[in-house]
């Protein structure tokens, strides 16, 4: 019994809310660092960020600066340690520096998303009835759409560009979090403590605030982290096609695009911006993977 | 024992001993059945028809009956978390819900206990902050609600210096359902629901808290609404039982006078499925075969004619009424009433109140 204790507050009158966030969340982190594999992937996109953040002052080029004279220069290049592009512009640098468009253009949408498809799976769980049949089923139509078509088409129709490509999946995404949210809402609403609530008198702002965000918000997030891996990989593929990003800027799928010609010449070279893809969506999705399963309160 | 800041008005006794605490009449409630295509066609399940009952203050009124029978939705109406479809609801000789008594009144005086100790507890809540929650909701200051949930606690058996600050996953079935139970009188309700309460509690367990809820009765004055399909736990702690049968009363009646002579066929069999520690009283053939009928197309006249080995063709033409055999034993059952017409009922009115 005591055993159970262990890592739980040992304070003794925890006050109010907080105290009991930081014990359920402490435990989280402390079931996260026993797992390699999420700690691995956490570290890997720790990197990654400090190396976006950090990009002019770690990057040993300008990204932008071609030199006709050393195009397509091979790995390993002495002064081009990734080699050079098709307009002989530093590999390495370009890739340090499209890691802050990547890491944006995975976390922002999902992270809009998160906030508007989560709020309004939260009131249509939580109404319940025909208010939750109303916003559910609108939100069906746009699941007639492949996610992939439905992002081109509305950045084809909203124009190319950075700011209309992150507008164009946050709506992409709006539909899957919402639905997830609200399935998960009206479970968590049919619980017995959310009734035994309900029967000592407390409102519904209240039993929403106190017993179902708590409950609902984990489940929601975790799914949405699993999301920013495809939002990226996405987000890729509309700068691949022109519809995202667009040159000289060093986005990964637009470079993958650009470089594409010269898969024969220098095909290491060539792969290394979907080398970047892969390794950050599977972190995102590896770390995502850990946070659910130490989110699971009951072990 | 602090008592709440609630006007003291709400927790007086009004109508004297004698009043029912609560009454129930003509209580309905039906779902409708979804089918088809578009959710048409199938009909309305009648989970409670035109109940009737009283429970008496101060005593243990036991429900049983097959899962089915409407035993938990008429708790849930009791508790105001569904609407009855028809019927009124007395407590205490207010009408529930009319001016003299609002819900919110209402539901500080009637609070219920779960059958699943887990689902009832949010796992993100500490046990002292699910115990203070009823209390805070009614505004009653923080610190107040915590030293009170922490006084209930180490009422109900459960050190507060160990336990109020643990997560329910860290509590055993039992600890939490003593838990539920501190949470159930944190707003010193009158009378309390217990659905279940201890059937999910492994059999040690399940007498501690039997006998905590039997000195937490006396303690504090309640009274007990206990749901439950084991009648041995329903006969030692009931001072009467109401049995329930597709959603009406089958029989209501004093605990002894109805184990020791059932005047429905119903209860007489469900009895008789009591598993007998006496080896010369086993039971050798099923009392009951099959399921209840659907309640969505209950059969006509009386419902339990389908599987009663004394049915008659009256007993699916009439449906019979709850009679009176004496002042505190009702059963519906048209072998009692004379003059029903059924070959077995007494011929003249005397006869029927032995």
């Amino acid at each position: 019994m005591s055993a159970a204790l262990e890592g739980s507050p040992a304070l003794p009158v925890p006050a109010a809310a907080p105290s009991q966030a930081t014990g359920y969340w402490t435990s989280v982190w402390r079931r996260l660092r026993r797992d390699p594999v999420a700690m691995g992937a956490a570290i890997v996109l720790l990197l990654f960020v400090l190396a976006a953040i950090l990009a002019p002052y770690i990057a040993p080029a300008d990204p932008y600066r071609s030199s006709m004279l050393r195009r397509l220069r091979p790995i390993g290049t002495a002064g081009y340690p990734l080699g050079t592009d098709e307009l002989g512009r530093d590999m390495l640098s370009r890739l340090i520096f499209g890691a802050r468009y990547s890491l944006l253009m995975g976390i922002t949408p999902v992270a809009l998303a998160f906030g508007i498809g989560g709020t309004i799976g939260i009131v249509a769980g939580f109404a319940g009835g025909r208010v939750n049949t109303a916003m559910m089923r609108t939100i069906d139509i746009f699941y007639a759409f492949p996610s992939v078509l439905l992002a081109v088409a509305l950045s084809g129709a909203l124009g190319a560009g950075f700011g209309n490509a992150l507008l164009s999946l946050t709506i992409v995404f709006i539909p899957p979090i919402a639905r997830i949210a609200e399935s998960v809402t009206t479970q968590v609403r049919s619980r017995d403590y959310v009734e035994a609530a309900r029967a000592s008198g407390a409102g519904a702002l209240t039993l929403l605030r106190v017993h179902v965000l708590g409950n609902v918000l984990g489940p929601i997030f975790v799914y949405s982290t699993s999301l920013i891996s495809v939002s990226m990989i996405l987000a890729s593929g509309l700068s691949f096609l022109g519809l995202g990003v667009r040159p000289p800027e060093p986005e990964w799928g637009l470079m993958l695009n650009t470089l594409r010609t010269a898969i024969y010449v220098q095909p290491w070279v060539a792969a290394l911006p979907g080398l970047m893809i892969f390794i950050v969506s599977i972190s995102f999705n590896l770390l995502s993977d850990g946070l659910r399963s130490a989110m699971d309160v009951k072990q | 024992m602090s008592t709440l800041s609630i006007p003291a008005t709400l927790h007086e006794d009004r109508g004297g001993p004698g009043q029912p605490l609560l009454t129930v009449r003509d209580l309905s409630k039906g779902f409708s059945v979804k089918g088809g295509l578009f959710g048409r066609g199938a009909g309305r399940v009648r989970a409670v028809d035109r109940v009737s009952f009283d429970v008496l203050k101060g005593e243990t009124l036991g429900v049983v009956g097959e899962s089915g029978c409407g035993k938990s939705t008429t708790a849930r109406v009791l508790m105001g978390l569904l609407d009855g479809d028809a019927g009124e609801i007395l407590f205490d000789g207010e009408g529930v819900g009319s001016r003299a008594l609002p819900l919110r009144a209402y539901r500080r005086q009637v609070q219920m206990v779960f059958q699943d100790s887990y689902s009832s507890l949010n796992p993100r809540l500490t046990v002292e902050a699910s115990i203070a929650f009823g209390p805070g909701v009614h505004g009653v200051p923080k610190r107040e609600a915590i030293a009170r949930a922490r006084s209930l606690l180490a009422r109900v058996g459960l050190e507060p210096a160990r336990f109020a600050d643990r997560y329910p996953h860290e509590l055993s079935g039992g600890q939490r359902q003593r838990v539920n139970i501190a949470r159930a009188l944190a707003l010193e309700p009158r009378l309390v629901i217990l659905d279940e309460a201890v059937s999910a509690l492994d059999k040690s367990v399940e007498a501690q808290v039997l006998n905590l809820l039997l000195d937490l009765k006396e303690e504090f004055g309640l009274t007990y609404v206990f749901i439950s399909h084991d009648l041995n736990v329903v006969r030692f702690i009931s001072d009467r039982v109401m049995v329930m049968y597709l959603g009406q009363v089958a029989e209501i009646g004093e605990t002894e006078a109805l184990f020791e002579r059932p005047r429905h066929p119903y209860t007489a069999a469900l009895l008789s499925s009591m598993p007998s520690l006496d080896p010369d009283a086993r039971t050798m053939e099923a009392p009951l075969a099959g399921d209840p009928p659907s309640p969505i197309d209950p059969p006509p006249g009386c419902r339990f004619h389908t599987r009663c080995t004394f049915a008659e063709e009256v007993c699916s033409a009439r449906e019979p009424a709850l009679f009176e055999m004496s002042a505190k034993h009702r059963a519906a059952c048209l072998m009692l009433p004379p003059g029903s017409g059924h070959s077995r009922a007494p011929a003249t009115p005397e006869a029927a109140h032995v």
